[in-house]
């Protein structure tokens, strides 16, 4: 049995170690907000938190987030109101919305840790999220925007 | 805002949308609200009505439901991959309604003729075509369904309509008496005759359209909860993966599934007609099932296929004149008579969509019935092949649409082949399959945009004018073996050869397009722009050609072959003066710009890059202007030529799909670059606004973006890229 932590909540998970901690997720846990978009690392699309640094999902096995806290996008906020989904919506960011779980993961752990990240600071943070639909302009001016939501106390 | 489930509203609609339409609705309203009562505003009812002015028919295919809980929705019959239907649909019909947009509840439609696409046989996104085909329409639902509640209120205060007015989702009485919102007034609204020719808004009076307004979906999209194909969950559920053909075409010889039948969680192991199905209860069994598979393949006629010896035939094949497809003036005579003349040729490749959510489908098959969950853009056509596939009628096949990610062209598969296959994977399972394709799948499994080899001739005058074009083009027809060739493959011609240059707005006197078309045995689609991706290339890069022969400004020289056409350029000016065309820029930074008309819309653009020593290729601003005639959601225009460029530069600097031995070689994002957040470049977008008709904007913003690209790397280096993507034209030019 691995031991899964999740958004706060603790899994007994009759699965194979090896199993990537993406379709754990998906298919065992139900929580389809964590996207498989290249299962090599190459996308970002699965990005989740692992003790609050962001990792790719697809290519984690579950017995490396044994023991761990994971956050996924579902266990982001409650009430879609982090820092960087505040800042999402504002500047109307998504479109097809599929790759921005792992965007949002990414710009989350960046500004936990960054309060005023440089555009080489967002580069280095979200170079290992594609988006086809090609929204980076949103993206960079959206995790500034919620760098400066967090210093102001705005949100999470 | 969930996309339809088992048991939910998309499927409840389309058992019923056959039997009594009016009947069924307020019957409808009443599942949907619980205890309420619903009107809703049928397009059939409507059809009856006055045609519009556009050219196409008056099918109007939205449907909205008001239910006495006061909630609203609108259901839309497009496919929301990205573009913002779900958000600009539902404004158009909002502002007749009187209601804010914000208030709207989206569902996605279920296959019905209600809500056929306007010129296309079927239920179908694309084109860049649907605010341009729904805006009408829509406007009139809303109207229609507005001016009921009006005639329910005056009946129920016993006063005429000239006394009431509405305000953002109720009807009031002028002078405060009374109010009543649309929900409390929905059951005697449903039983008011529908009026007609009910009329629309001035544009002056937009409060909606016209202004920027949020996306709909953006929160379920932000928190995880949008549902994709790949996240549909059903009981008992079962995912599979398939062994395709390595080679296109090639069947299965014979397989060995000992080892994959080992594999924890694998329950089943089958032979469907693309390949071999692995079925696990879990995505992780089903990859590892696959793996452990060994499968012989037949020989088939595309083992030899090679890109590279595609070239050199295709090269010698360009050398002559095919079958015309276009002529324009005296091609021959102007040759003659040229000052100046050169003949070059140009190469663009087969292209991926690469959307970012690979293929997907879940299917369940029980007897006599099919239903289906799909992220498609083309859901007619694939409810109508799974029933042919599976010996079932098209009644019995229900197709429930999800949100897409991505599309591009992808999800409008002239074969239906990810839904019929997930149909055929799932048949006598008896229970739920998911038909999940990895990233190598979707990107080695072929519909790329065709591949094409150009020769194009070309010379100015004496005085230094554009005197005559000719270009032979060498690919495989795009319509040919298409559902649509019955009436977009006449004479002969593929419309998608020619659109964009057979119609090109630069005034070239003498215009020649002939083409070989080829027949291999590799699956072309439509790509973002289709046609236009390639034919803007060729207009575009072959008039910075003949500027330069005739030693002229590529801006200046552009203007002369617009002339007479004041929208495009303005259009051209815009873009021009935004960028600062002509004065200095930074040291080691250049311009190049290109303009092209598609889906009704002009877009210039003026791309600003430095090359590096090592031939490295740095896109620092892109200056976009557009006419789109009127922007419904200025935001979302914006958005979307933001979209179309970054498409755009990735698949011209990087793009590019191989083959070797009938292989595809790039199978992932490592061998298939695409353009990440440190090359996106600045985008600077101008909305200029006509009096033109309504244009699309999913795709015009893409066909300049490749020839701005190279004109300014010819400004920067000297160097014509006649070769794309760039990485690999630049080192070869």
């Amino acid at each position: 049995m691995i031991a899964l932590n999740v958004n706060g909540v603790s899994h007994q998970l009759d699965a194979d170690p090896e199993m990537p901690l993406l379709w754990a997720l998906r298919d065992l846990l139900q929580l389809t907000g964590t996207k498989y978009g290249c299962g090599m690392a190459l996308c970002g699309s699965c990005t989740v938190h692992m003790d609050g640094v962001p990792v790719r999902a697809c290519v984690t096995p579950l017995s490396a987030a044994q023991g761990t806290q994971i956050t996924t996008i579902e266990g982001l906020s409650s009430g879609a109101d982090h820092a960087v989904q505040q800042a999402w919506l504002e500047l109307d960011v998504v479109q097809c919305g599929y790759c921005q779980s792992g965007q949002l993961m990414s710009a989350a752990a960046l500004i936990a840790r960054v309060a005023d990240p440089s555009d080489a600071e967002i580069d280095a943070a979200m170079n290992g999220n594609i988006c086809r639909c090609g929204t980076y302009p949103r993206i960079r001016a959206a995790v500034k925007r919620a760098a400066q939501i967090r210093r102001e106390g705005g949100a999470s | 805002m969930s996309a339809p489930q088992a048991g939910g509203p998309g499927s409840a609609e389309s058992a019923d949308v056959n039997a009594g339409r009016r009947h069924f609705l307020i019957g409808l309203g009443v599942v949907a609200a619980g205890t309420g009562i619903g009107i809703r505003v049928m397009p059939g009812l409507l059809a009856s009505g006055r045609p519009a002015a556009a050219p196409f028919d008056f099918k109007p295919h939205a449907f909205v439901r008001i239910s006495s809980d006061d909630s609203i929705t609108v259901i839309i019959g497009k496919s929301e991959m990205g573009q913002g239907v779900y958000t600009g649909l539902p404004m158009v019909l909002a502002e007749e309604l009187d209601v804010n947009p914000q208030r709207i509840s989206v569902e996605f439609a279920p296959v019905d003729p209600a809500f056929n696409h306007t010129h296309m046989p079927g239920q179908f996104t694309g084109a860049s075509s649907s605010t341009q085909t729904t805006f009408e329409p829509l406007r009139r639902v809303g109207a229609t369904a507005r001016a009921m509640l009006l005639a329910a209120a005056a009946k129920r205060w016993g006063v005429g309509v000239d006394a009431l007015e509405t305000a953002d989702g109720g009807v009031l009485r002028r002078g405060g008496l009374q109010r009543a919102s649309y929900g409390a007034l929905a059951e005697a609204a449903a039983a008011v005759p529908m009026p007609q020719d009910v009329p629309l808004r001035e544009r002056a009076a937009f409060r909606y359209i016209g202004k920027p307004q949020k996306r709909l979906d953006g929160r379920a999209k932000v928190t995880g909860a949008a549902k994709f194909g790949s996240d549909v969950q059903l009981p008992d559920m079962l995912v599979a993966t398939v062994a395709r053909a390595p080679v296109f075409g090639a069947t299965v010889q014979r397989f060995d599934d000992r080892a994959a039948r080992a594999v924890p969680g694998v329950v089943d192991v089958r032979q469907v007609p693309s390949g071999v199905a692995v079925y696990a209860r879990h995505t992780w069994a089903a990859l590892k099932g696959r793996e452990a598979l060994r499968v012989d393949w037949n020989p088939a006629p595309g083992g030899s296929l090679s890109t590279d010896a595609m070239r050199a035939e295709w090269r010698a094949l360009a050398e002559r004149r095919g079958v015309v497809t276009i002529q324009h003036g005296d091609v021959d005579r102007a040759f003659a008579a040229a000052a100046k003349q050169a003949t070059v040729e140009y190469e663009l490749p087969y292209l991926a969509h690469a959307c970012m959510e690979p293929l997907n489908a879940v299917a369940h098959v029980t007897p006599g019935r099919c239903e289906l969950w799909v992220g498609t853009q083309n859901q007619s056509q694939d409810a109508q092949f799974v029933a042919k596939a599976l010996g079932l009628a098209p009644a019995d096949v229900t197709l429930h649409t999800t949100f897409l990610g991505g599309g591009f062209g992808r999800r409008a598969s002239t074969t239906s082949d990810f839904s019929v296959e997930a149909a055929h994977v799932a048949n006598g399972m008896g229970r739920p399959v998911r038909t999940l394709w990895t990233r190598e799948d979707d990107m080695r499994g072929g519909y790329y945009r065709p591949m094409a080899v150009n020769r194009v001739h070309i010379a100015v005058d004496a005085q230094g004018k554009a005197l005559a074009l000719e270009h032979t083009v060498v690919g495989k027809p795009l319509m040919k073996n298409s559902p649509f060739a019955a009436f977009a493959f006449r004479n002969g011609i593929d419309p998608s050869s020619i659109e964009g240059l057979g119609d090109t707005v630069y005034a070239v006197p003498n215009l020649r397009q002939s083409a070989h078309y080829t027949d291999e045995p590799v699956p072309i689609l439509w790509w973002r722009s289709v046609g236009h991706s390639i034919n803007a290339f060729i207009e575009n890069a072959a008039v910075d050609e003949m500027a330069a022969l005739a030693g002229r400004d590529p801006l200046e020289f552009r203007r002369e072959l617009l002339a007479g056409r004041p929208r495009h350029l303005a259009v051209l000016e815009k873009a021009a003066a935004a960028a600062g065309w002509g004065a200095p820029l930074p040291p080691g930074r250049f311009h190049g710009i290109a303009l092209h008309e598609s889906f009704r819309s002009i877009v210039a653009e003026v791309v600003e890059l430095s090359v590096d020593g090592d031939g490295a290729v740095s896109v620092h601003r892109v200056t976009c202007a557009v006419d789109c005639g009127f922007a419904v959601n200025p935001d979302q225009v914006v958005a979307q030529m933001q979209s179309a460029i970054v498409f755009g530069l990735s698949a011209a600097l990087y793009g590019e799909i191989t083959l070797e031995a009938g292989r595809p070689v790039q199978g992932n994002f490592d061998g298939y670059r695409v353009l990440r957040i440190s090359e996106a470049p600045a985008i600077d977008v101008h909305i200029v606004e006509s009096d033109g008709p309504l244009g699309g904007v999913g795709e015009p913003g893409l066909p300049p973006v490749a020839p701005a690209v190279c004109g300014a790397i010819f400004a920067a280096t000297g160097k014509r890229v006649r070769r794309l993507p760039v990485r690999v034209g630049l080192a070869s030019a």
